[in-house]
């Protein structure tokens, strides 16, 4: 997108340009780096319409994409995509939380809220996501007879939250970190407390040196909420494979679901792009 | 030469600006001792400096200057001496110190009467100019908003920079943004204003500007502790000017006799490294 991709092509020596006026170099340079560009996105663009035309045209082609039977169904499984986006949502902004009082306490000096933090990160971590899942829907019922009433939905929500906020923990406690020891110094010198610099100055410059990360751990939600479907929640996944196993289409269902789960990912990285921009609005430099 | 000969080497004990009658010096540094580790940094300065005047601290890199500073407000926990700003005297205590919330109160407390300007500037980059200046006095010192404000757009006016007060720090030059620092310490109205090398990261050319809004403030009698290597600065701006090596302070004395006519060997041979005598730089 920006610079640095390359031109390909003639490289215009000065010369071959044949200016009189040096002023006109720049315009002319200017333009042939645009050619340039755009032949590149050009090419890009016809690449991956030859690849992906090629593929679903060799499916069609063959005989092995029933569309009449997608056209049945389709509505059904996309009709989780809004279940998919409620689970990867509420979980993020649990998973935020979580990391952030994570992330306060793997900085804190007390070292009973040191250990508690670093254990919560550790057993997280140390453990498949696929485990905890089961454990919050199997095992948890036989602890807490409560939590089998609780809706499978805020089950799956509860596990992918506390899983992705022993991540996040780390990665806000790095962002937490990375303020300059300056700014620190600043704001004692100005003798403002502890927990004042933490909230005024520490986390909303950390907010923002974590947002990009935030974007990519959104993006990895949105495909690991898939692992839901293991325990029921009617979501994209669970809805493509049951569609497709009851009727022995699962290539279409399948592929369908795919289709989404990519669909949902690019637009949520143009999302997370723009909001980047906006984030350092204060950052611009002369 | 004469008259700086007649002077009396001790220089509390002169009269005139330093020591008006009666008055006691507002800021009392009593035998600061800094280890790092085993690394003896200060060993043993004393500094007074009394109401309304600046004192420049000079000595080569390394020598304790900063330290000693940043010592005075506790951003370095001295390992031995004594604090004194305003009436408030603090103790070292380094055992026990960082548990006791009393003795962190005492340190805020100093805090808020000697304002510190840094060799990075340290602007929050995340609020605009006139945050930065209002932050701490409505957060700290529980100043209303539109006094707070009011205050900091005079002292912007002072910097001579109250256009800039809507911008983002990114969008100032170096020395736009130390004198918005200097601005953002004059808002918290302190005793005393501390310049940790406030030039040193600035572009030659940026330095002036804020080297003159320094002067101004010494001329209308601002209490300040300058550590600086901008000998015209101190020849221009100090009552008196502190020479330290190694932690210690070799020589006190008016500028133009530490500077123009040095008695103690380390102190010229520090000075030769400067072109000609220091106050002709100027």
């Amino acid at each position: 997108m920006s610079g640095g991709t390359p031109y390909g092509g003639r490289q215009a020596t000065l010369e071959a340009l044949k200016i009189d006026q040096p002023a006109a170099i720049v315009g002319q340079v200017a333009a042939a780096r645009a050619r340039g560009r755009f032949r590149f996105r050009l090419v890009f663009a016809a690449t991956w319409a030859i690849l992906i035309g090629g593929l679903v045209f060799s499916l069609a082609a063959a005989g092995r994409i029933d569309s009449a039977f997608l056209g049945v169904w389709a509505p059904y499984i996309l009709g989780g995509i809004p279940i998919t986006i409620f689970v990867s949502i509420f979980s993020i902004a649990f998973a935020i939380v979580l990391a952030t009082l994570g992330a306060l306490g793997r900085i804190s000096r007390h070292p009973v809220i040191y250990a508690v933090a670093s254990l919560y990160v550790s057993l997280v971590r140390g453990t498949p996501l696929i485990a905890q899942i089961l454990f919050v829907y199997l095992a948890l019922p036989q602890l807490i007879p409560a939590s089998s009433d609780v809706p499978v939905i805020w089950l799956g929500i509860f596990a992918l939250a506390f899983n992705y906020g022993a991540y996040m923990t780390e990665i806000f406690r790095a962002g937490i970190e990375a303020i300059p020891r300056g700014q620190l110094e600043a704001a004692q010198a100005l003798a403002m407390r502890d927990r004042l610099i933490m909230r005024r100055i520490v986390l909303p410059q950390a907010v923002r040196i974590v947002i990009p990360a935030i974007g990519n751990e959104f993006i990895a939600m949105i495909k690991d909420s898939a692992l839901v479907s293991i325990i029921t929640v009617q979501e994209l996944l669970w809805r493509a494979q049951r569609v497709g196993q009851s009727n022995f289409r699962t290539l279409e269902t399948l592929l369908l679901a795919a289709l989404v789960y990519w669909m949902l990912t690019l637009v949520f990285s143009i999302v997370q792009a723009r909001l980047e921009t906006r984030m350092a609005e204060s950052d611009v430099r002369l | 030469m004469t008259a700086t000969d007649a002077r009396p080497r001790d220089p509390f004990a002169r009269p005139g600006k330093l020591t008006p009658a009666g008055a006691d010096p507002i800021v009392r540094l009593e035998a600061i001792e800094k280890y790092f580790g085993s690394n003896h940094v200060l060993r043993g300065c004393t500094v007074e400096v009394y109401p309304r005047s600046t004192i420049c601290i000079i000595g080569r890199s390394g020598s304790g200057k900063s330290t000693l500073l940043r010592s005075m407000i506790f951003l370095e926990e001295p390992t031995a001496g004594a604090v004194e700003v305003d009436g408030l005297r603090v103790e070292a205590d380094p055992l026990t110190g960082s548990r006791n919330r009393e003795y962190q109160e005492r340190i805020r407390q100093v805090r808020l009467r000697a304002q510190m300007v840094f060799q990075e500037f340290n602007l929050f980059p995340h609020m605009r100019v006139i945050d930065n200046l209002i932050e701490a006095p409505i957060r700290v010192r529980g100043i209303r908003r539109d006094e707070a404000i009011a205050t900091a757009e005079n002292y912007l006016d002072k910097v001579g920079l109250r256009d800039k007060r809507d911008e983002y720090p990114a969008r100032l030059s170096g020395g736009q943004k130390q004198r918005v620092a200097i601005a953002r310490a004059l808002s918290m109205e302190p005793k005393v204003l501390l310049f940790d090398e406030p030039t040193s990261a600035l572009d030659p050319t940026l330095v002036g500007e804020v080297l003159t809004v320094m002067e101004e403030l010494a001329h209308e009698g601002a209490t300040m502790m300058v550590v600086t290597h901008e000998m015209s600065f101190a020849m221009e701006a100090a009552d008196l000017v502190y020479f330290l090596e190694e932690g210690t302070v070799v020589e006190v004395g008016p500028p133009e006799e530490i500077l123009g006519s040095p008695s103690d060997p380390r102190t010229q041979a520090f000075l030769s490294r400067f072109i000609g005598p220091a106050g002709a730089t100027r």
